[in-house]
């Protein structure tokens, strides 16, 4: 029990260290699944035939297939292809942000699609072309409307980044099988990283929530 | 008569303090076989509380109830289950199963609970359907029925379980004017086949031809209680009479 | 492009993969969502101090990576003296996670579930369990169905994780045979494929018993 404990200590700076590397590869992803999110969504609702298609395509692909293939499948196979030589970190950042962008699509455009018609047609009524009405009157509703699908698609993709230590990332899930293989101390270890990713899920929420709130308009709720 | 007739149910001293406030204040009632007893009274009397505290759905705080004078212990689960068998309950707002259909939705109870089988649930729900004239809706869901076949559904399913007494929870508040006549005339046949009933209701052209009493509710107790022709007549001063002038001045309705 | 490549070794291997990830992923579907089912229930209408146990138990699942679960069964448990192989360390893993899932989708859709149908079903007499069995299950199961159904799908790509804890299943087979061949990415290509069949036919089976169990007027919670 002890010896348990001092082995968690030891290894809590290292983890720590750890920690903010799942955070970088949390908010990266987050952050590329985003702006890819919100075009492909546009994309989607207000495209022609040919970018519906593809979007759709797009989608149904990364929504297919686990998230463990597809770091294997760009890191190993279709980067190298393409001539980028991508560091583990990297290279988990893009697959998690295209995968996460898949789904915040889908958010975005289920909250682009459930405002009143009449918000687009009082736009052009003002004279407003149809890029502009969507970035300044659609977006800035549907946003707000996407925050809790899109505090639910972090807490994923925070789980998900787990995963990018097949890769060699050192994040807290390689640092903390390190040190469990080398100490033995499995079980406390787990439990360490296991605490860490829940940190850092509520700690993400909340700041969601915050942020959930600060940008509320009065009497405009779902 | 030769003898007085003991009486099928009776209700002693029902308290019941809900969220701090006293619904009802020692409510007591006798009720004899073949019996229609009206409770009327404005909302907030405590109408729907004393009718579910009837077969503990609001387990009263205080208070006996007894069925054909065997008393009711409903810390016996068992009992209690066996006596609400006995009596049937028909709600405001029907409370069909949504996801059943007419005809499970009166089966349902008959096989879970008198383990009858599949057939014969069956049979006897077909029957009760067409006893309250929907013979050709039983295969509809709750949400393919008008409000008045909604609640003739309920009444059906209540029936099927042959119960001693029904209790009758404003079965036609939530309906439309013009459905209210089709459940009315379902419990008018009831009434005059012989069911012992209490009915909540604020149908006073219907209380006055067929209830055997009135009891007029107000702030958690009976404060009058009669004959229809005693308290439901303009020379009775009642407050009963008073109400119900004042609602039918509100408006006015046919049956 | 060598078709015997795919013909005479990656096909068989992850045919062979496939038939594993297959007895991962219909075990642990079916009794996590039972459990689901009971946690779902418990945390809705448990006594206080079961209702805090299960809703614990729903947040320590959803809220840590499906990885660490599995490693703490793996790798973690002999350091108590519990030793599981890799399939049942995987299985219980990932019924463990699903059923907590699974929960969340019960619990709401057994909330959205209007009083009156309680009070109708013991007003004729049934005892509360059956009252859950009869009346409550069922509906709350139809409300719950297209959750439950989008945690089957992530069930089926996270059965990708076995392999982690050396349960060799259809992403192991592929990827032992990338690593030999350096073929990463024709050989997850495949397996993309593979998992996108897996996965585009369990919505299509999903969506049908969603319009099998369609009720008139009965719609998502």
């Amino acid at each position: 029990m002890l010896d348990a404990l001092t082995a968690i200590f030891e290894a809590l700076p290292y983890l720590l260290k750890g920690a903010i590397a799942t955070s970088g590869i949390v908010i990266g992803a987050m952050g590329l699944g985003l702006v890819m999110g919100v075009h492909m969504a546009v994309g989607q609702v207000y495209g022609n035939r040919a970018v519906r298609w593809f979007v759709g395509l797009y989608v149904w692909f990364f929504r297919g297939v686990p998230v463990l293939v597809l770091l294997f499948l760009f890191y190993f196979g279709l980067f190298a292809i393409v001539g980028l030589n991508l560091s583990a970190f990297t290279a988990s950042i893009l697959v998690l942000g295209m995968t996460t962008a898949a789904y915040q699509s889908q958010i975005f455009r289920g909250a682009i699609l459930s405002l009143p018609k009449g918000q687009l047609q009082a736009a052009r009524a003002l004279g407003m072309s149809d890029i502009k009405a969507i970035i300044s009157i659609i977006l800035p509703q549907a946003l707000r409307f996407s925050i809790p699908g899109w505090s639910n698609e972090y807490s994923i993709i925070l789980k998900d980044s787990a995963l990018a230590f097949v890769l060699g990332t050192s994040e807290i899930m390689a640092r903390s099988h390190f040190v469990a293989s080398r100490t033995y101390h499995h079980l406390p270890l787990y439990i360490t990283a296991g605490c860490l990713y829940f940190l850092l899920t509520w700690i993400g929420v909340r700041a969601l929530l915050k942020l959930e709130a600060k940008v509320r308009i009065p009497g405009y709720s779902q | 008569m030769t003898k007085p007739k003991k009486p099928i149910l009776r209700v002693e001293n029902i308290c019941k303090i809900l969220g701090g406030k006293e619904i009802l204040k020692s409510v007591s009632l006798s009720l004899n076989k073949g019996e229609l007893k009206v409770l009327i009274g404005p909302s907030g009397a405590g109408k729907s509380t004393l009718l579910q505290c009837i077969n503990f759905l609001i387990p009263p705080d205080k208070g006996r109830v007894w069925l054909e004078e065997t008393e009711i212990q409903n810390r016996k689960k068992r009992d209690l289950y066996a006596f609400r068998q006995q009596v049937g309950m028909i709600f405001q707002d029907f409370n069909l199963f949504d996801h059943l259909n007419a005809l499970e939705n009166v089966a349902i109870a008959l096989r879970k609970v008198k383990k009858m089988s599949r057939q014969a649930a069956r049979d006897h729900a077909v029957a009760e359907l067409e006893r309250v004239g929907l013979g050709d809706k039983i295969t509809l869901y709750p949400a393919e029925l008008s409000g008045g076949q909604k609640q003739r559904v309920s009444i059906a399913r209540a029936l099927a379980m042959e119960p001693k007494i029904m209790l009758l929870d404003e079965p036609t508040s939530a309906l439309d004017p013009e459905l209210i006549g089709e459940v009315l005339s379902v419990i008018r046949d009831l009434a005059q086949g012989g069911m012992t009933m209490i009915l909540a209701t604020h149908q006073i052209g219907f209380t006055r031809s067929l209830a055997d009493e009135v009891l007029f509710m107000e702030n958690g107790r009976i404060i009058e209680q009669g004959s229809p022709k005693d308290l439901l007549s303009p020379d009775a001063c009642s407050r009963s009479w008073d109400f119900c002038s004042r609602l039918n001045e509100l408006h006015e309705e046919g049956v | 492009m060598d078709t015997i490549f795919f013909t005479d070794q990656l096909i068989p291997a992850l045919n062979r993969g496939l038939v594993m990830s297959i007895k991962l992923i219909i075990p642990s579907g079916l009794i996590g969502l039972m459990l689901g089912i009971v946690i779902g229930t418990l945390r809705t209408f448990g006594h206080s101090a079961v209702r805090k146990a299960a809703n614990g138990y729903a947040t320590l699942f959803r809220g840590t990576p499906l990885v660490v679960q599995l490693f703490l069964l793996y790798f973690g448990l002999p350091n108590l003296g519990i030793y599981l192989d890799a399939y049942t360390a995987a299985v219980v893993g990932f019924i463990l996670c699903s059923g907590a899932y699974h929960s969340e989708y019960i619990r709401g859709s057994l909330l959205s579930i209007k009083k009156g149908q309680f009070l109708a079903a013991q007003s004729m007499g049934f005892s509360t369990f059956k009252t859950m069995c009869s009346i409550i299950v069922p509906q709350a199961v139809r409300r719950a169905l297209p959750g439950c159904g989008n945690e089957i799908i992530y069930l089926i790509k996270y059965s990708s994780l076995a392999y982690i804890i050396t349960c060799i299943e259809l992403t192991g087979e592929g990827k032992m045979i990338a690593t030999r061949t350096f073929r990463y990415t024709e050989v997850f290509m495949v397996i993309g494929f593979y998992y996108l069949v897996l996965v585009t036919m369990a919505s299509f089976v999903l969506q049908k018993l969603e319009v099998r169990l369609k009720i008139p007027g009965f719609g998502k919670a």
